[in-house]
């Protein structure tokens, strides 16, 4: 028997412009066999709209969406799994840190859902292994304005692995840093989704990105798929 | 002077109370329009809310008498339930200094949560918080700052309040004559000595209101 793909994307959706026409449509459908999927294209191709249905922030018109054979979205049954309970680790193009905490606060703020973020003073096991893994322990108690674009980008990552999430989404994950350290990070990652052994779908308008992290390669163009080669 | 520091504890008490009213309904307010983007009557509503800070007090304090009066619709019902009466109490002033000062916090908190990066919001959902937890943890944090100078604005609005709080809430001393209203007491006493200490009093106390709001408002990018 066959493992359930670990994505099945099947979506369609319209934006409408303010005067009610059509601005822009999107209508892809794939399947991947493989823990890495990278969706390639140029912006305004629907990448980021495609990433933010999978992870629930975005809901489209029909069609359905599943991860390992768990069904997160389908408009025919009526599913719509908010993103809270979706169990995805999302690392933001510009990281998205919580600018009033400081970085081990932004790591340990997904393991309590109450109404308080957690303490300054809290040291939760977990969160201290990510710290010494990703070498942040110097900077645990600084907030993120006050961290190197490497050091930023590894605490969000930490952020989404901590609470172990079934697979990380990537937005654009190199964007924002300088070409010098965009090589250095792509390695970092790619050993640790190796280590890891956790599926991962990124989107990129990076070909380099395309061709680094291999898997299933998805071209989006103009919100459709044009193109998909799968690499070993 | 004694009548005088009763006249400052009433107006705190009074501002304090609607201020606190309007931490919480302000602030709903404050968010549900910056959130509600799809809804259609968002501006107009928003024109709505704000007309207690454009309308004369006068006239606000009349459509409170009308509205809570004791044969008025909300004041009879009230009235026959509850047992509770406002007009001429110390708790109708604060609904008079409430209403008035209302926009001022709704405006700011509006201003506040529509600043507040989108992206934070989708980090703390994709991370498993509620719609409450996010309120609590995301949103509001970073709406603070704005939040904060409205409701310090909206006490010394509140402080001042003068004519709806007259026309609901009357002039008792001690139990609804706040210090705005006493100092137009005294005034038509001819009591100048009491009014100068009253006025004197009154300013510094607005000034000190002021001046905190004034460490609040530089908006900076990250609170």
């Amino acid at each position: 028997m066959t493992q359930p793909p670990f994505f099945d994307v099947q979506i369609a959706q319209q934006l409408h412009s303010r005067r009610g026409g059509t601005a822009f449509r999107l209508e892809l459908a794939f399947e991947s066999q493989q823990a890495r999927t990278v969706l390639c294209g140029p912006s305004g191709a629907g990448k980021s709209l495609t990433l933010q249905a999978i992870a629930g922030l975005n809901r489209p018109d029909r069609g359905r969406i599943r991860c390992r054979g768990q069904v997160l979205f389908d408009s025919v049954r009526g599913i719509d799994l908010p993103a809270a309970q979706r169990g995805f680790g999302y690392l933001f193009q510009d990281y998205a840190l919580f600018p009033q905490l400081d970085v081990r606060q932004n790591i340990a703020f997904g393991l309590s859902k109450g109404w308080l973020n957690p303490s300054r003073r809290a040291r939760d096991p977990r969160v201290e292994h990510w710290l010494q893994l990703f070498e942040l322990d110097r900077v645990a108690g600084q907030r993120p304005e006050q961290l190197s674009g490497g050091q930023r980008q590894r605490t969000a990552l930490a952020r989404a692995l901590v609470g172990e999430p079934q697979a990380l989404l990537l937005d654009e994950p190199f964007s924002a840093l300088d070409p010098a350290l965009r090589g250095r990070l792509r390695e970092e990652l790619d050993a640790l989704l190796q280590r890891l052994q956790i599926p991962m779908l990124m989107i990129t308008h990076d070909p380099e990105d395309l061709a680094f992290f291999g898997g299933l390669a998805l071209q989006l163009h103009a919100g459709r798929l044009v193109g998909s080669e799968a690499q070993p | 002077m004694d009548a005088a520091w009763i006249a400052l504890a009433l107006s705190l008490k009074v501002a304090g109370w609607a201020t606190a009213v309007n931490l919480v309904l302000g602030t709903a307010a404050g968010y549900g329009l910056a959130r509600w983007r799809r809804f259609p009557g968002r501006e107009l509503l928003d024109a709505l809310l704000t007309l207690p800070m454009v309308l004369p007090p006068t006239v606000l304090g009349y459509y409170l008498l009308v509205l809570l009066g004791r044969r008025g619709p909300i004041g009879h019902w009230l009235d026959t339930n509850l047992g509770i009466q406002l007009v001429f109490t110390w708790q109708g002033a604060v609904i008079a200094a409430a209403l008035v000062s209302f926009p001022l916090v709704m405006k700011s908190a509006r201003a506040g949560f529509e600043g507040v990066d989108a992206q934070l919001e989708q980090a703390g959902r994709v991370l498993g918080l509620g719609p409450w937890a996010l309120f609590f943890r995301v949103s509001l944090p970073l709406a603070r700052r704005s939040l904060m100078a409205g409701l310090l604005l909206a006490f010394a609005r509140a402080l001042g309040e003068f004519g709806a709080t007259l026309m609901l809430a009357g002039s008792i001393p001690g139990q609804t004559q706040t210090l705005s209203i006493a100092i137009y007491e005294a005034v038509q006493a001819g009591q100048d000595e009491s009014a100068n200490f009253l006025v004197a009093l009154s300013s510094i106390v607005c000034v000190a209101v002021l001046l905190a709001a004034g460490r609040l408002m530089p908006a900076r990018n990250t609170p």
